[in-house]
């Protein structure tokens, strides 16, 4: 057992770091994610992927990079520390690991170079409106019309669903069974007649996740994805895939270094901010923490080197890691002072262009850590989190 | 002892109650939010007709002769309807000065048309890197003749776009950080100098970032005696937080409200989450949190008149509690709601906004804790001499 990077992963960490360094945009640099158009979104992912570098964790026949854990470590290391807009989570993660383990080969040809190359931009319908917490109690159906589904219901929670090509929905397509047992994985292009998309305004006053409204959409039989009424054991699939990486570890580091940049910059009683005692202690603890997730994670990739497959302890990365970085926005907003009050979306001045109130570092923090309560919430709720330890690892 | 009302005070919390609830209500308000002004001078000159902006103060000074739990009355109503109009700059903090200090010219000029509704108060005391120290003042009255000079600017000035005049801190000797050397004075928003630049608050009121420029002021509008303002400015704001601490008391009582009322209809897995242990103890804790929040608010707003040193720890022990509660609340009626907390269909997300800001207001947990920490060592060390 030792900590240290053979020559190897030290030289790895050299080639990223210079990647990144010469390649990524300069005109999305610096930005928050909500300032970017859909081009901009997709311009890293598409570099990333005439690299080869856009789908790591892939099977090499499909894309992947075939590195070992200690090499992807360091790849989300250096994409953190250099703060990069990384390749959304619904192609990369959910929907085409779901493709390459349970499509078709037709499905394999037809959707997989699209995620690799960050052609395609993928959303989810999972959640509605009485499906939550409880997502199996889903009513969105599908009705299978000669050789057609034709969906009908309402999702929702769909994360930039406004730019969507493609959506991958669970609907329910037996009501007569169990209910985890009459869903279905469905493939749904965007511009299908009767795809309706509506925005949700968030507390932070942006405009990130949506309500899709089906009505009478018809898609062909193909697109349905692995079996009939097997969904469940597809979401389920990628649900664990979508935790890995959840913890945010690197994220939160760099959030730690801005923090203490911030409280550098900001005065208490004449003397820099991060010279209180006080604060200085509370930005420690929140290092402590997250040091523990740290190992925590790497113990975890470990065992998966090692053969294991994720196991529930996958619910411990999600419920540390998003208090992590709740914590670190609650410490911002500590941080910034009185400058976390104005609201910059709402400043009338200079036609919307960079909002001149305070420091430039205040302007989201208050937003931040509005948007980040939504992390305990997402992915399976903290407390169904720790309904899932209770249940499949402690055995109670 | 006795926690009970007056008749005056029973009424004006019925009729204030009864007013926010017909002229108050949600799409009205969220309407006037985004108008350009973000306010109604008319709903104003309602709580003057009210009696409201005269309350707290003496019949001799023109008021009703109320106190400050007048104002914790009102302020709970407010936080209860979010109500954004500026009670606490026009009435706390500029009334307060002006009743505590000002001169009978002043008075007559300034408090009556304020208690009126015509004149409209904020008090600019923060400035760009001074946090929430109070005696961190760089803003220069410089003396000239009879009259002064006021140059520096002034930051996040509650109210400041609503304003017909404004008090403001600023330095006629000392250094930087000195406790003496600070003077209030009272000036017209629109005097030769001062320039603004307003805009909305994350939690839906206006602010304003305050500049002036050899703006000239007569002597006779400094606020009492020249260079001694501070214990002044701190006795106003620990009044100022009493009065938020009541209005986040109103908050916390809705956020509450809502979770319970949320967690009876949402049903998940079949059965409503509100039967769910883990969220039933988390909804006993907001409970209590709130309890004690109101009891912390009762505790300051009957201190206020006691010796400094009593006063001073009553405001900063309350402060702490309500930061804390106000945090757990928020975030965990938010977290009982789920996807819906976090959107803003919901009223929840605005009354967490306000509690999220009202920690910032007057200085945060930890600086109030530091204040507290250091007024109890204090305590110690004198028993020690």
């Amino acid at each position: 057992m030792n900590l240290d990077f053979s020559p190897e992963d030290i030289a790895f960490r050299e080639e990223v770091r210079a990647f990144i360094e010469e390649n990524y945009p300069e005109d999305i640099k610096g930005k928050h994610r909500e300032e970017l158009t859909k081009e901009q979104f997709l311009s890293w992912h598409q570099i990333l992927g005439k690299k080869g570098w856009s789908v790591p964790s892939w099977p090499t026949q499909y894309g992947g990079t075939g590195w070992t854990p200690t090499q992807k470590y360091i790849w989300s290391e250096e994409n953190a520390r250099a703060d990069t807009i990384m390749p959304l989570p619904f192609a990369v993660s959910m929907v085409g690991p779901v493709i390459y383990t349970f499509g078709s080969q037709e499905h394999k040809d037809r959707f997989l170079p699209g995620i690799v190359d960050g052609t395609t931009w993928w959303c989810q319908g999972f959640s509605e409106p009485g499906a939550g917490s409880d997502l199996a109690g889903l009513k969105t159906t599908a009705v299978r019309d000669g050789d057609e589904w034709v969906i009908n219901g309402q999702k929702t929670w769909t994360t930039l669903g406004q730019h969507a090509d493609w959506g991958f929905f669970l609907c329910r397509t037996n009501p007569d069974v169990k209910k985890q047992e009459g869903i279905s994985f469905i493939l749904v292009k965007m511009d299908t007649p009767g795809v309706e998309v509506r925005p949700i305004i968030m507390t932070d006053g942006g405009h990130e996740v949506n309500e899709v409204w089906l009505t009478d959409v018809r898609v062909p039989v193909d697109n349905l994805v692995g079996e009939e009424n097997k969904g469940w054991t597809y979401a389920k699939f990628l649900l664990a895939h979508e935790r890995t990486g959840i913890a945010g570890v690197a994220r939160s580091k760099r959030g730690i270094e801005r923090l203490r940049e911030i409280a550098s910059t900001e005065y208490d009683n004449g003397k820099p901010l991060i010279e209180n005692p006080d604060f200085a202690e509370k930005i420690s603890k929140l290092e402590i923490d997250l040091t523990a997730l740290e190992f925590t994670e790497l113990r975890g990739l470990a065992a998966v080197a090692a053969g294991k497959p994720p196991g529930p302890e996958s619910s411990l990365l999600k419920i540390k890691g998003t208090e992590v970085q709740q914590r670190l926005t609650e410490l911002t907003i500590e941080a910034v002072g009185n400058y976390a009050a104005p609201y910059f979306r709402g400043f009338p001045e200079e036609g919307g262009n960079r909002f001149p109130i305070g420091p430039d570092y205040a302007h989201h923090a208050l937003p931040e850590y509005l948007n980040m309560r939504k992390t305990s919430i997402y992915g399976g709720s903290n407390e169904i989190q720790r309904n899932i330890i209770a249940k499949a690892v402690l055995g109670l | 002892m006795d926690f009970s009302f007056t008749e005056e005070q029973n009424m004006i919390r019925d009729s204030l109650s009864r007013l926010i609830k017909d002229q108050y209500d949600w799409e009205t308000r969220n309407k006037v939010l985004a108008s350009e002004s973000g306010w109604r001078p008319e709903m104003w000159a309602q709580f003057a007709e009210l009696g409201i902006l005269m309350a707290p103060f003496s019949e001799e000074d023109g008021g009703l002769g109320g106190n400050a739990v007048d104002v914790m009355v009102v302020m709970e109503e407010f936080g209860k309807g979010l109500v954004v109009e500026p009670y606490v700059p026009s009435v706390v903090l500029g009334g307060g000065f002006l009743k505590h200090a000002g001169s009978t010219a002043q008075k007559e000029n300034f408090l009556a048309p304020m208690m009126g509704g015509e004149v409209v108060l904020a008090f600019a005391y923060a400035e760009p890197t001074s946090r929430f120290n109070l005696n961190d003042v760089t803003t220069t009255a410089r003396a000239n003749g009879s009259n002064y000079v006021l140059n520096g600017q002034k930051s996040v000035v509650l109210g400041a776009p609503w304003a017909t005049h404004l008090i403001v801190s600023a330095r006629t000797s000392g250094d930087r950080f000195d406790d003496s050397g600070i003077s209030l004075f009272i000036v017209p928003k629109d005097a030769a100098g001062i320039s603004t630049r307003d805009y909305p608050t994350m939690d839906g009121y206006r602010a304003s970032e305050v500049y002036f420029e050899n703006v000239e002021v007569s002597g006779d509008d400094m606020i009492g005696a020249e260079g001694s303002a501070l214990p002044l400015i701190e006795k106003v704001c620990d009044e100022g937080i009493a009065a938020i601490s009541a209005e986040a008391c109103g908050a916390m009582e809705i956020a509450n409200a809502d979770t319970l009322d949320y967690a009876r209809q949402r049903k998940q897995f079949n059965v409503p989450i509100a039967s769910f242990q883990v969220l039933q103890h988390r909804m006993v804790d907001m409970f209590i949190e709130q309890q004690q929040s109101m009891s912390m608010t009762y505790q300051v707003t009957l201190r206020l008149e006691e010796d400094e040193a009593t006063r001073k720890k009553a405001a900063s022990a309350t402060k702490v509690q309500i930061g804390n509660s106000g945090r757990f609340i928020g975030q965990a009626a938010t977290q009982i709601h789920g996807g819906m907390g976090v959107t803003d269909e919901l009223r929840l997300g605005h009354y967490f906004k306000r509690l999220t800001l009202i920690d910032t207001q007057f200085g945060n947990v930890d600086y109030h804790l530091r204040r507290y920490a250091n007024l109890a060592e204090g305590v110690v060390k004198a028993a020690a001499e």
